[in-house]
């Protein structure tokens, strides 16, 4: 994904990635990545949770906000965020 | 938060012989609009598609290919053919929303939160060991294809 996420900044689309893998996210390193506290093949956190998924989304969108250069790594509180 | 003790041995195996490749310099895309203006798409590694796509491949380096999915697509749809087994798909089988948030999008872009749901998203597999190809050719097409929309963002989802 790291691959992808540089093909989008290269062409001018800010990315951010979210991994509930963060071995891999910290040998990939894409430009922004919250690291969300669920299983692998989460990475919204649990199906038919809309507002903690949108919460989920939400706590990403604010790593846009961080003036970079990246890569830029945030974990997610899920108590935190609620 | 998944660890590497959560993996198979084979995949154990694997991880810890894998060269990761990092992109350096890493690109940083440092400006863009308001998020209340941006025009928002997703990509993911999860290997969902329309039912009427090709399904994804299990060939040696991993299959490099794309799915385009469009904004109205009702996500229930959606079919799943990511060949590896290593991650737990139940989730995704359950609500497709963990891979391709397109209902939260619609939601948010509802709300004004964000600006619009851009007309397309994008689904490729992982577990791709070989990447040469989608470095040269599928990622930099589904990257063209989202400036040409106009997309201001996207939101990576790798499972």
């Amino acid at each position: 994904m790291g691959l992808i996420a540089a093909a989008l900044e290269e062409r001018g689309i800010r990315t951010v990635c979210l991994s509930t893998f963060e071995p891999i996210m910290k040998q990939v390193q894409p430009p922004r990545w919250l690291a969300v506290p669920y299983p692998l093949g989460f990475p919204l956190g649990l199906p038919q949770r809309p507002e903690l998924q949108n919460r989920i989304l939400r706590r990403a969108f604010r790593l846009l906000e961080e003036p970079g250069p990246g890569p830029v790594h945030q974990e997610l509180d899920p108590e935190a965020e609620a | 938060m998944a660890t590497v003790s959560d993996l198979s041995l084979k995949e154990r195996l694997w991880y810890h012989r894998y060269r990761f490749r990092k992109v350096n310099p890493l690109p940083w895309q440092a400006s863009g609009p308001a998020l209340k203006r941006c025009k928002v798409a997703t990509v993911t590694t999860a290997g969902v598609h329309l039912p009427d796509n090709p399904p994804f491949e299990k060939v040696k380096g991993g299959d490099y290919s794309y799915r385009m999915i469009p904004r109205d697509t009702p996500l229930n749809s959606l079919v799943c053919t990511h060949p590896s087994g290593a991650w737990d798909r139940s989730g995704v089988e359950a609500d497709r929303n963990l891979a391709l948030p397109l209902d939260r999008l619609r939601s948010l872009a509802e709300a004004g939160e964000i600006g619009e749901v851009a007309p397309w998203h994008v689904s490729f597999q992982g577990s791709i060991t070989a990447p040469l190809r989608l470095v040269r050719q599928t990622a930099p097409e589904v990257a063209q294809s989202l400036v040409h929309d106009g997309v201001d963002l996207v939101i990576l989802t790798p499972v």
